[in-house]
C-alpha cells in the first residue's frame, strides 16, 4: 500500500492565476437549452475559463510562480526543485519543466522534471515534491501544476467541453525538520485507462490524416481522434467509491479524526459527484468549500484554486489541518493530509492570457 | 426494496414531469426532458439511494423502469 508519512517538508505558499475570458455554459449553444440548464444544475459549472489560443499551461503557472516568488521574497536561484504536473505540456518533447526553469531564472543547479497526471495530480505531485525536498536541508521547491484542457477538447462536445476549465497553479516548500509530518494515500488502477483518453497523437497511436477527421459519435458529441474523451458514468462510478474508500482509509491508518480536519479540499470533478462523496463521508458543505460554479474542473489545478479562493484567510492566518483529494484519470486517485501554518497565500490571479 | 418508492425516486429527477406519469412500463428514454445527462442523474440517484453503481453498459440495456427495477433490486441483494 502506497500509504506514507513525509516529515520535515513545510508548504511556504500558493498562488493560482486563470484566463481571463469566461464562457458561459448557459450559451452552450450546439444543445437545446432546457438541455443546457440541466447540465448547469447538474455539474454546478456555471461558467469556465478558456485561455487563448496558444497559451499554455506552463504559462498560467509561470505568472502565479513569478506572483508567489515575489511575495515570499524568494530568490529564483535559491530553488532547487521544480517539479510540473500537467497534461498538456508546450511539446511533447523535451520536458515543459525544462522551458519553465530557463523562463523563471532558476539556477542551472535545479533539478526539473515532469508528471503527467491531471485530476488526482495535486495530492500525487505533493508526495513527489516532499519526498525530493526531504533529504536537501533547507532546500526550497516549487510544484506547478494546472492544465489548459480547452487545446485538447472540441467546443461541439457536450459530454466534456462544459465540465473543463483552464488555470495553473504554484505551489512554494521548503525543507524544514520543524514541520509536522504530510502524509498520504496513492492508489491507481489502469485497467480504467479509456475512461479518460485522447486516443491518438501518441506513439500508441500516432496522429494520421484521419485522426482529425471530425465524426459526430451522438448528437451533441462532435469531436475528432485527438479529442478528450470522457465516459461520464465509468467516471462517476469510479469516483464516488474510490475517493471515499482511499480518504478514510488514511484517517485511519494515522489515527487522524475527521473533526481535527479543518477543510477537506476535493478535487472539483461536477456537482453530481463532488456531493455523492461528500454525503458519503458525512461532511457538511461549511467543511468541504467548492469552486464549480465559477471556475469549473480545472484538472490537477482545482485543489489550489479551492484553497486560493475559498479558504485563503484561513490558511494565511494560522495552523490549518487540510485533507486533499484527487481522483481521476488514470485512473489515479489520492488523498494528502497536511497541517499548514499561515501560509503565504494570494487570492486567485486572473492574467491576459 | 419497492418499485412505488423506486418510481417516485425517478420521478423526482425529471423536472415538469406530472406523478403518475411513469409506471414500471415506461421506456424512460421516451419521456419528456430525457437526454444523456439523465442517465448520470439517475445512476447518482441510485447510488445515494440503494448504494448500487450500475455501468453505462448496465444501463444501456434497460428499456423500462422495471427493467431497472429489476437490475438494482438484483444487486442489492447480493
Amino acid at each position: 500500500m502506497a500509504i506514507f508519512s513525509i516529515p520535515g517538508v513545510k508548504l511556504a505558499g500558493m498562488a493560482t492565476t486563470v484566463p481571463k475570458h469566461e464562457v458561459f455554459n448557459l450559451e452552450f449553444d450546439t444543445i437545446p437549452e432546457k438541455e443546457r440548464k440541466l447540465y448547469v444544475r447538474t455539474t454546478g459549472i456555471n461558467k469556465r475559463r478558456v485561455a487563448k489560443p496558444g497559451t499554455c499551461t506552463s504559462d498560467l503557472c509561470e505568472h502565479s510562480a513569478k506572483a508567489l516568488i515575489a511575495e515570499l521574497g524568494w530568490e529564483p536561484s535559491e530553488i532547487q526543485v521544480l517539479v510540473f504536473l500537467t497534461q498538456t505540456p508546450d511539446y511533447i518533447t523535451p520536458a515543459t519543466a525544462a522551458v519553465l526553469q530557463a523562463k523563471l531564472g532558476l539556477s542551472k543547479t535545479c533539478m526539473a522534471l515532469d508528471v503527467n497526471l491531471g485530476c488526482s495530480g495535486y495530492p500525487y505531485g505533493l508526495s513527489v515534491v516532499a519526498s525530493l525536498l526531504r533529504n536537501m536541508p533547507g532546500a526550497k521547491a516549487l510544484f506547478l501544476a494546472g492544465d489548459v484542457s480547452s487545446a485538447c477538447l472540441s467546443e461541439q462536445d457536450k459530454s466534456a467541453a462544459p465540465i473543463f476549465s483552464d488555470a495553473g497553479s504554484a505551489t512554494a516548500l521548503v525543507q524544514d525538520n520543524a514541520a509536522p509530518a504530510m502524509h498520504f494515500n496513492l492508489e491507481t488502477d489502469g485497467s480504467g485507462y479509456e475512461a479518460i483518453i485522447i486516443p491518438q497523437g501518441g506513439y500508441r497511436n500516432p496522429t494520421t490524416v484521419q485522426s482529425l477527421q471530425v465524426v459526430t459519435e451522438s448528437p451533441g458529441i462532435v469531436r475528432n481522434k485527438t479529442h478528450l474523451v470522457l465516459n461520464g458514468i465509468n467516471v462517476f462510478n469510479f469516483s464516488v467509491q474510490a475517493a471515499p474508500k482511499n480518504a478514510n482509509a488514511l484517517l485511519e491508518h494515522f489515527n487522524i479524526s475527521k473533526k481535527s480536519v479543518d477543510y477537506f479540499v476535493f478535487h472539483q470533478a461536477n456537482l453530481v459527484i463532488n456531493e455523492s462523496i461528500r454525503k458519503k463521508l458525512a461532511l457538511s458543505a461549511e467543511q468541504t468549500p467548492q469552486t464549480l460554479g465559477r471556475f469549473g474542473n480545472t484538472s490537477s489545478a482545482t485543489i489550489p484554486i479551492t484553497i486560493t479562493s475559498e479558504i485563503q484567510a484561513a490558511v494565511s492566518q494560522g495552523p490549518c489541518r487540510l485533507l486533499l483529494s484527487g481522483f481521476g484519470v488514470g485512473l489515479s486517485w489520492g488523498t494528502a493530509i497536511i497541517d499548514t501554518n499561515a501560509i503565504v497565500c494570494l487570492p486567485v490571479l486572473e492574467a491576459d492570457l | 426494496m419497492q418499485l412505488d418508492t423506486f418510481i417516485a425516486h425517478i420521478e423526482e429527477e425529471f423536472e415538469d414531469l406530472p406523478a403518475g406519469i411513469i409506471t414500471g412500463d415506461t421506456a424512460f428514454r421516451q419521456l419528456d426532458g430525457w437526454s444523456s445527462m439523465m442517465a448520470l442523474i439517475l445512476i447518482a440517484r441510485i447510488d445515494s439511494e440503494y448504494n448500487v453503481n450500475l455501468t453505462a453498459e448496465e444501463l444501456a440495456e434497460a428499456t423500462t423502469v422495471n427493467d431497472l427495477f429489476t437490475l438494482v433490486k438484483t444487486r442489492v441483494a447480493v
